[in-house]
């Protein structure tokens, strides 16, 4: 009985702290149809906020930006990033140390510091800001997360169905295209789409290293936001977390599927 | 060497020349100085690390640590229990949904759940909005722009971050030990804080280092929610890039904090380190 209560009681905490998680989201979603434009009295459901985003130049070509950025990157980081990671799972490395240091410290160093690093190195080496200098930047912060995602489908799976290949005479690019590949498939999709919601989303190393014809979707959202609230930040807030809720949601269900896969071997 | 063996230059050399190149050049610029019209003249000097114990800055230091802890308590006390729900108390096959939906929010843009909040907060917001209506108030509260709506913005940020991590503790511990506690006729209460607790403290550790270097570093919700005088260490080095024009400034407070931050990781670390060998000589008398 005292049992029950302590889990009703967890259950109830949980809950709430789930609402608060969720709440200000709903809201800010619910409020991108209201029709009023400055305060928050319910005075009608509306898609014009919608409508005007798709009519908005500045919105349009941003969004044009944030794909063209976030695709490159994706392919790029995705590429370097599964060679990588295969290497560092097949070899050793006399200077593991230094490479994992390269690895793991972009993930840990304060977003902020790699992205005024960034904007030192391009304008001490006269370097242009721009698409090229926002895309060099989002691949370095997506390269380590690809690394680790793949890496560890990689600890998961089997080396001894390659090395079997090997010995029915495979050579090593069919052993890799028919045994390795797919087994790790589920990681590398899972990198690419981590790479691709990470750059579509980022917010603070842009901000250091776009250049006035490279505004992406968050650098508008920010610039609008400074500039007043209006409800069409809701509908384009609200766009944003569409997109980012089901490319998580999309990567998670992979992830979770090649883990499960990777039991059952 | 094998052929192979050079699949990891394409990123490792990417990192080298993005990421630990532009790092060294901070340091460098960091020691630099500046002209009135904002160029770097390199005669190394220490006056920017000097500057920095300036009252003004020393102020906004601790502030920033203030805050950063707060985040980290407040997101502990908020964040445990969650963790424990999930893990101990929802069935199995529930567990990894649960621990997504707390995760999901994270991923979304910091910018865009910051603004969420200013909807709700502002004096023409739903809050306000609500209370006007009941009567419970006569004019607009001012809940936005000080340092309890930083604080807030923070916690909301970081929570996931927090969560995560104990929940992984808590999914790996040993249940039986729980059992055999019941067993030995330990009520639930003691099992919780002799058992449960110490056995997840490298879970609370990590959630607690992330938080907190997550909150150092962060200079979107102080700029969204917070007001003029709240601003953080992360707004004062964004403002010596962009208004103040005073880059080797900004590059020695940056240094200063990803040294604070890489500190926390190291100490970290060798907890962790003694804390395995502790086990691993316990296993051993046992």
């Amino acid at each position: 009985m005292q049992k029950t209560w302590r889990s009703a009681t967890l259950a109830a905490y949980t809950l709430a702290i789930l609402a608060f998680l969720y709440l200000p989201l709903l809201i800010l979603t619910l409020y991108s149809f209201n029709d009023s434009r400055i305060n928050a009295v319910w005075t009608g459901f509306t898609l014009k906020w919608y409508a005007s985003l798709m009519t908005n130049d500045r919105v349009l070509e941003a969004l044009t930006n944030s794909l063209i950025v976030a695709s490159i990157t994706t392919v790029v980081s995705t590429v370097m990033g599964t060679f990588a990671a295969l290497a560092l799972h097949r070899y050793q490395y006399r200077c593991r140390t230094f490479l994992n240091s390269l690895l793991y410290l972009p993930i840990l160093i304060p977003e902020i510091v790699m992205g005024l690093s960034l904007l030192i190195l391009f304008s001490q080496t006269g370097v242009p800001l721009g698409k090229p200098t926002l895309i060099i930047a989002h691949i370095t912060f997506c390269l380590s997360f690809v690394i680790i995602t793949v890496g560890a489908r990689l600890e998961g799976s089997r080396d001894d169905l390659e090395e079997a290949a090997g010995d029915l005479y495979a050579t090593p690019w069919q052993a890799f295209r028919y045994i390795t590949l797919p087994m790790i498939l589920p990681g590398i999709i899972a990198g690419a789409l981590m790479a691709f919601t990470l750059s579509i989303d980022d917010f603070v190393i842009s901000f250091f290293v776009a250049g006035p014809d490279s505004t992406t979707l968050p650098l508008y959202i920010y610039a609008m936001v400074k500039r007043g609230i209006s409800p069409q930040i809701n509908a384009l807030s609200t766009c944003m977390m569409t997109v980012t809720v089901s490319l998580v949601v999309i990567s998670q269900l992979l992830q979770m599927k090649s883990y499960h896969a990777s039991r059952k071997d | 060497m094998k052929r192979g063996k050079l699949l990891v230059v394409p990123a490792m050399g990417w990192l080298s020349l993005f990421f630990a190149l532009p790092l060294l050049i901070v340091v460098v610029v960091s020691f630099a100085s500046r002209t009135a019209y904002g160029q770097v003249v390199f005669n190394w000097t220490l006056a920017n690390y000097i500057r920095f114990f300036e009252p003004l800055y020393m102020t906004i230091f601790a502030t920033t640590i203030v805050t950063a802890l707060g985040t980290t308590l407040l997101t502990f006390a908020m964040g445990y229990p969650v963790a424990y729900t999930i893990a101990m108390i929802l069935p199995k096959k529930w567990q990894q949904a649960g621990i997504i939906l707390v995760m999901i929010p994270f991923w979304i843009n910091f910018l865009i759940r910051s603004f969420a909040w200013v909807i709700i907060l502002r004096s023409q917001g739903v809050v306000n909005t609500i209370l006007l209506h009941l009567g419970l108030i006569q004019k607009p509260l001012t809940l936005l722009y000080n340092d309890a709506a930083v604080l807030l913005g923070m916690v909301y940020a970081l929570l996931p971050f927090m969560v995560l991590p104990i929940y992984v503790s808590l999914e790996q511990m040993d249940k039986r030990l729980l059992e055999a506690a019941s067993d030995l006729g330990a009520p639930p209460v003691t099992a919780f804080r002799r058992i449960t607790l110490p056995l997840t403290m490298p879970g609370v550790a990590a959630g607690s280092i992330l938080v907190f270097i997550s909150s150092l570093g962060m200079f979107v919700v102080p700029d969204i929610m917070g007001g003029a005088k709240s601003a953080l260490i992360g707004n004062i080095i964004q403002n010596q890039f962009l208004a103040a024009r005073d880059w080797p400034f900004g590059s020695a407070l940056s240094i200063i904090l990803a040294l604070l931050a890489l500190v926390m990781i190291l100490l970290y670390y060798k907890a962790l380190q003694a804390q395995k060998g502790g086990q691993a000589h316990a296993k051993n008398l046992a």
